[in-house]
């Protein structure tokens, strides 16, 4: 897609040509210096990114992330419908609102037609959304091709929908997608706590006399304003990342719903606002795709580093597992003056100065190994005292005897044994 | 004159497909079900059942597997949609009596990966009477909080639901419905796969419930415990089998009728049978 500099007005922005340095544009509109349009712009794709992720977590919670891309693929033909329509009523036909009433009609048409085919049907949901996404974005492709032989269609821009364009915006354009955002953020304020009965269970949700159907409706609802606030700057064929990566970003950072939306909200205003500003400062960059990609980014981060959910966290806490049962059945073969073998097992002792270079128990280590063999003879004991499953079900290889029963209990199996007493 | 008009009734009744309550219900009673069929497709999962449920008592649902018993709950509630028939609740449709029901569904039913901690659930239980703007507040928590104590969950207020065991996810889901201090309590398998220690942690708290005069309405599947843990027992598979007290209709009669005479005879023999 080429970009479409150029298409929409620009008397109204004189400042947006290349700068002579980039980088310094890109500062500039990021510190909200480059001028009062850029400024709006970013201001205003952050708020859409805001909404888009805050709204995002909530479809996917409920698992229908991809119904939002079928909605966003649907609104092409709705905008291609709404430009031929004004032209016939004899006005300009990109007037922006009028695209985005005609977008937010075909886009509910096809979510409609996904669940009608849900429902209906003995399709499944994905079924439904790859039919739906691909016939209503032929549709809309085949549309545009039918703008293209119009007298007035060669200049309408209509493809800056696709992936998203910030150059040539008009004031009046930023400031609906500022509103539309900002409303969006309060409307998902408002309906937090149906919308997480919902999502997490839908069952209970209905018991209590919510109607299901209507806040699912909501949630595409939501998605739909969003999708069609965002046609500008994002485009429709990427919206879905801006609803997507935000949430599941977040996800990595918390256990909490309440704080997956504040996080998405701040990863997709982040990216958006990021995004928006790097585009203002060099309009050659599609702006869709460059916010789509710090939110990647942002994403990536947080797939390893996340603390606790975090892969490099995962493999941390996997190695420290990892040692821990190498340590335990390292002292079990100390205890039985087995040979060890495994290098593992080996470095693992050394490393905590239970045996020595030579693989000869320490006395720290000859000690360790006795309270390890003392612990298998009472769990041995307790396995034979206690039926219950629940208390001797622990009896895992790792799990401390002191966890599972009472100092008075572990003194009991020592009476039962005999011998020595008093290895701690 | 008198045979003649009874008949009539007899035919009226089956004409409407005795899908209507003909008179109202008493408003003592926790639920009452007339003519309720739920069908998925074609094949009804529950026929054309009649209960009515007896106030202050703890009722096991019984029969086999797919034999409508989760149905004949969520239809009842209109969680899923019913082909015909009516239900009372302390003798007002079901809309009307929201806030007087509690129900706790399936542990399987629900993604427990989802981010909540233990006391977000509980508070979920709150949120119809919170409402969409107000802020959730101490009074609100430490409530939450008494519940979770209430089934033996407190020190796991601050845990992600997904770290707990399935019985302790059971009890979280009880102590959600304990946060609403409703009147009746409806319970869907609420013993399935869980330990020892959580299935006594639950009939401890179903009992007392009991002695506070609530009403509690349990989908049961393991028919050894019926007589320990409950006073009244409704038999279903599809169509209603019987209903009553323990003693009168959790009969060896009733059983084989649910069950096809697919139970063992010295299985049936621990169960302390009535009659």
């Amino acid at each position: 897609m080429p970009p479409m500099a150029g298409v929409w007005p620009r008397r109204t922005c004189p400042s947006w040509s290349w700068p002579a340095k980039p980088m310094d544009g890109f500062l500039d509109a990021l510190l909200l210096d480059a001028g009062y349009n850029a400024r709006l712009v970013a201001i205003g794709a952050g708020l859409l990114g805001l909404s888009a992720g805050a709204a995002g977590t909530f479809l996917f919670l409920r698992k229908r992330a991809l119904v939002s891309d079928a909605v966003a693929h649907s609104t092409l033909p709705g905008i291609a419908l709404a430009f031929i329509a004004m032209v016939a009523l004899g006005g300009d036909g990109r007037w922006l609102p009028g695209l985005l009433i005609g977008s937010a009609l075909s886009a509910w048409a096809g979510l409609l037609a996904v669940q009608a085919m849900t429902r209906r049907t003995r399709l499944s949901e994905d079924a439904a959304i790859g039919a739906v996404l691909s016939v209503f974005f032929g549709l809309g492709v085949v549309l545009l091709t039918v703008i293209q032989t119009m007298s007035a269609g060669r200049q309408a821009g209509l493809e800056s929908f696709l992936l998203g364009s910030t150059a040539g915006m008009l004031y009046a354009d930023a400031v609906t997608i500022a509103v539309g955002g900002a409303l969006s953020v309060l409307a998902i304020w408002i309906l937090r706590r149906p919308m997480t009965l919902v999502t997490f269970d839908a069952e209970y949700a209905a018991a209590r006399g919510v109607n299901v159907p209507r806040v699912d409706l909501m949630i595409m609802g939501l998605v739909m304003a969003i999708t069609v606030i965002g046609l500008k700057i994002v485009g429709l064929i990427l919206i879905v990342a801006m609803l997507i990566i935000p949430p599941v970003t977040a996800r990595f950072w918390t256990d909490r719903s309440g704080r997956v939306i504040w996080i998405a909200a701040l990863v997709g205003g982040v990216s958006a606002y990021t995004g928006a500003a790097l585009s203002a400062a060099a309009p050659a960059l599609p702006t869709g795709p460059i916010i789509v990609l710090i939110s990647a980014f942002l994403f990536a981060l947080s797939l390893f580093f996340a603390p606790a959910r975090g892969v490099a966290a995962a493999l941390i806490a996997r190695r420290r597992f990892q040692r821990r049962v190498h340590r335990r059945q390292g002292l079990l073969a100390l205890a039985r003056d087995e040979i060890i073998h495994d290098g593992l097992t080996l470095r693992v002792l050394q490393d905590e100065g239970l045996i020595r270079p030579d693989g000869v128990a320490t006395e720290a280590g000859r000690a360790q190994a006795a309270k390890v063999a003392r612990d298998e003879h009472r769990w041995a004991v307790a396995r034979e005292v206690h039926q219950d499953s629940g208390l001797t079900g622990r009896y895992d290889g790792l799990t401390p005897i002191e966890e599972v029963f009472t100092p008075d209990e572990i003194e009991e199996f020592d009476r039962r044994i005999g011998g020595p007493v008093g290895v701690a | 004159m008198r045979k003649s008009t009874g008949q009539a009734t007899l035919a009226l009744a089956a004409e409407a497909g005795r899908t209507k309550l003909p008179d109202p219900v008493p408003g003592d009673c926790p639920m009452a079900i007339r003519g309720l069929t739920v069908s998925y497709g074609e094949k009804p999962a529950v026929f054309s059942v009649d209960a009515r449920f007896a106030p202050g008592a703890m009722t096991a649902i019984i029969g086999p597997n797919g034999a409508g018993k989760s149905t004949l709950l969520k239809a009842a509630l209109g969680v899923i949609p019913r082909v015909s028939g009516e239900v009372r609740v302390f003798g007002q449709p079901v809309e009307q009596a929201r806030d007087r029901i509690a129900y706790v569904p399936q542990r399987a039913s629900v993604d427990w990966d989802f981010p909540a901690t233990v006391m977000d659930v509980v508070l979920m239980g709150l949120y119809r009477q919170v409402g969409l703007l107000r802020r959730l507040t101490g009074a609100h928590r430490a409530a939450a909080r008494a519940c979770l104590d209430r089934v033996g969950m407190a020190d796991f207020a601050a845990r992600q639901i997904g770290q707990l065991s399935g019985g302790q996810q059971q009890r979280v889901f009880l102590a959600r419905a304990l946060a609403q201090e409703a009147d009746l309590y409806l319970l869907d398998e609420p013993f399935a796969g869980v330990d020892a220690a959580t299935e006594r942690a639950i009939i401890d708290v179903i009992k007392t419930l009991r002695e506070e005069g609530k009403s509690v309405i349990a989908v049961h599947h393991d028919l050894t415990t019926v007589r320990r843990y409950f006073d009244h027992v409704f038999l279903i598979n599809v169509r209603k089998v019987a209903e009553g007290p323990v003693d009168e209709a959790f009969t060896e009669a009733a059983l084989n009728a649910a069950y096809g005479g697919s139970l063992a005879a010295p299985y049936l023999s621990q169960l302390e049978l009535a009659g």
